[in-house]
């Protein structure tokens, strides 16, 4: 009896769950759907036409049509020819994303641990420049450091600037600007990983014979890694390929590579600008593995 | 007195509005296992954090021995904690855990000492896990071992068994106990389970509103509680109102509802007027009305409302002439007679196993925090 038994409850107990996991695929490709569709249509695609645009023999216009020769020469020329303006753009974002973590860490810091109640009102500020525009607020950067400006003058009064010393059009300039508009990218990232981080964590390696500073070292520092990459990525990324900053704040010789292909796009040299948007996108690719590699944080990715 | 007993004297912490921990005096002995019970909110954390330098005292010393050290920075100062929730590093392995505090201090070899201290709490072979990767016991040994490793001169634990469950919690208390023994380090041990504290202290200290109601080993604080609170809060009591007649040596005369109680071996000031008469719930015998050994003490007339068999005893509540319950346990033991409900008894007692605390106290004090932890 229990032997003709058996398969029948077998059976039932082995059929639900088949039902139930063929169920929750579809469900998950349900939900996927939306944004996959979105990537194809505004990340792959577009993608795809800039690698097939890079490699278009330059001798053709946007009215007369390209034809894709396959000219592996775009890449080579257009790194000879751009190789200081790549050098240039990469160290700006390099020296913003280091400004960012020296202006950021200690205030998201701040916010994290010693706001008290004034930590949304802090946030709201950190989020608050965004309900502007972009362009607007780094014209306002440029009023500031104009040459007639208060900060200027003031510089030139206590003899920091020389008599006709200038702040406006110059890396100075260029890397304020993008320091000032990717700081939010670095500050949330932080704040949210020091935020969660148990602050009897530091009283225990106070404990244990760490001075505030060797706690903060081998305690806070390595809990806030996450959010430090995070941030760094989030600041360094856009920085690299920003050209609002340099148009507006610097002079012809602080151009970045974002400036470049923007001029090469609205000049129509659609292979040259496609080139070295493909190469500018390699180098950070590269740059970021090697980064998230060394930093320990693989998980981010 | 040892030369390196830790003294807190008059120790104080005001925090905006309260007083957390008021004019603290106490001086914990060199090598003992001491525990500071008390409710949630009673100070002992707080008191445990100023030893541990994480609280600056408003006013008052911590000494340890003749060391002033009220005034250095935790890192400064050779006393270790174990901490309630443990904190441990989520990002360091167990073996880095426990050898932070010697690479703080510069020792270069460590390996052998934290391998060892391992060995100690039983995780040897845990030693390249992340403290996630643990389940709760074997944490709470961790952030032992990592305290202990140090050879603090005192080791602060602050409700250290909290998270575990009860199984658990027994056989920790065991290990502790243990461990305190092997290594000889002054524990101080904050707690507001009696039972934990009883069973691992030499010595506990009762908090109660930032001060100490009463010090003393666990057998004495249990037969001789000084104060309602300590009454209350360890164990059960029977608390009456009486009025002392005669008192002579340490033996006093009451009058209880018309009963005559003696106390014998009272250390109480207590000496005349109103007074609580106490009395435990397992040191009270039933017997039928009017069988009552001599020389004991005897409440007649009370009827039994409610019988709970607990297995090792039985409890009974028995409602008294002037209305009020008394508790009772009776040993399981078929020598003791059982009583069904409304059976008509009389409770009596020993002398000696009497306790008179002073009448202006609130009687309830302790009881209703107890069944809260």
């Amino acid at each position: 009896m229990s032997a003709a038994g058996a398969p029948v409850a077998e059976a039932a107990v082995v059929l639900p769950p088949e039902s139930e996991g063929r169920n929750r695929g579809w469900t998950g490709y349900l939900l996927l759907a939306p944004g996959g569709l979105w990537l194809i249509a505004f990340f792959l695609v577009p993608t795809i036409t800039l690698l097939i645009s890079s490699l278009y023999d330059p001798s053709g216009s946007l009215i007369d049509g390209y034809t894709l020769t396959g000219r592996i020469a775009n890449y080579t020329e257009g790194i000879s020819e751009y190789a200081d303006t790549f050098g240039r753009s990469l160290a700006y974002a390099l020296a913003a994303t280091a400004a960012c973590v020296v202006l950021g860490y200690p205030l998201a810091y701040a916010i994290a641990f010693k706001a008290g109640r004034w930590k949304n009102l802090m946030l709201v500020a950190v989020i608050a420049p965004f309900f502007t525009s972009f362009l607007v607020r780094t014209l306002a950067w440029k009023l500031l450091l104009g040459d007639h400006g208060v900060i200027v003058d003031v510089l030139q009064a206590v003899q920091v600037l020389g008599p006709d010393g200038r702040l406006l059009a110059t890396p100075f300039a260029v890397i304020t600007g993008l320091t000032y508009n990717f700081l939010p990218f670095m500050v949330l990232p932080l704040y949210a990983s020091l935020e969660k981080m148990d602050l009897r964590l530091i009283e225990a390696g106070s404990d244990l014979y760490a001075s505030p500073l060797t706690a903060f070292r081998k305690i806070t520092l390595p809990l806030s890694m996450p959010g430090l990459v995070a941030g760094t990525l989030l600041t360094f990324i856009p920085a690299s390929g920003d050209y609002i900053n340099a148009e507006l704040l610097g002079n012809p010789r602080t151009r970045m590579i974002g400036n470049e292909i923007q001029d090469l796009f609205s000049a129509g040299a659609l292979p040259e600008a496609a080139s070295l948007s493909v190469t500018l996108m390699a180098l950070i690719v590269v740059m970021v593995l090697f980064y998230v590699r060394r930093a320990g944080t693989e998980e981010l990715l | 007195m040892a030369d390196r007993d830790l003294v807190l004297e008059r120790l104080t912490k005001r925090f905006a509005g309260f007083v957390a921990v008021d004019d603290l005096s106490l001086t914990v002995p060199q090598g003992s296992f001491f525990a500071l019970l008390g409710p949630s909110g009673c100070g002992k954390t707080t008191t445990l954090r100023m030893v541990a330098g994480l609280e600056p005292p408003t006013s008052g010393e911590i000494r340890l021995g003749e060391t002033d050290i009220s005034r250095l920075k935790p890192y400064q100062r050779p006393v270790n904690t174990v901490f309630q929730s443990y904190a441990l590093f989520p990002h360091l392995s167990i073996f880095e855990n426990v050898a932070f505090g010697l690479r703080r201090r510069g020792k270069k070899n460590v390996k052998a000492d934290v391998l060892e201290m391992l060995e100690l709490v039983e995780l040897g072979q845990y030693a390249d896990r992340k403290p996630a990767q643990l389940s709760g016991g074997q944490q709470q040994r961790v952030a032992l071992a990592r305290a202990l490793i140090n050879k603090p001169e005192v080791l602060l634990l602050d409700e250290p068994l909290g998270a575990l469950d009860l199984k658990l919690r027994r056989g920790m208390q065991i290990e502790l106990k243990r461990i305190q023994t092997e290594v000889g380090i002054t524990f101080v041990h904050v707690t507001h389970d009696q039972e934990e504290a009883m069973t691992m202290a030499d010595t506990i200290a009762v908090m109660n509103a930032g001060v100490i109601e009463q010090l003393g080993s666990p057998a004495d604080l249990y037969e001789h509680p000084a104060t309602t609170f300590a009454a209350n809060f360890l164990g059960q009591s029977n608390l009456v109102a009486g009025t002392v007649g005669t008192a002579t040596g340490n033996t006093l005369e009451l009058d209880v509802h018309g009963a005559r109680v003696t106390a014998a071996d009272v250390s109480s000031a207590v000496r005349s007027g109103d007074a609580w008469v106490g009395v435990r719930p397992e040191k009270v015998s039933l017997v039928s009305p009017g069988t009552s050994p001599a020389g004991t003490n005897a409440l007649a007339g009370g009827a039994v409302t409610d019988v709970s068999f607990v297995g090792v005893s039985i409890q009974y509540l028995v409602r008294m002439p002037w209305g009020q319950e008394l508790t009772v346990f009776t040993q399981n033991d078929g020598v003791h007679p059982a009583f069904d409900i409304a059976a008509p008894v009389d409770l009596c007692w020993r002398p000696e196993h009497t306790f008179v605390l002073d009448a202006n106290q609130d009687v309830t004090a302790g009881v209703e925090l107890e069944e809260e932890g």
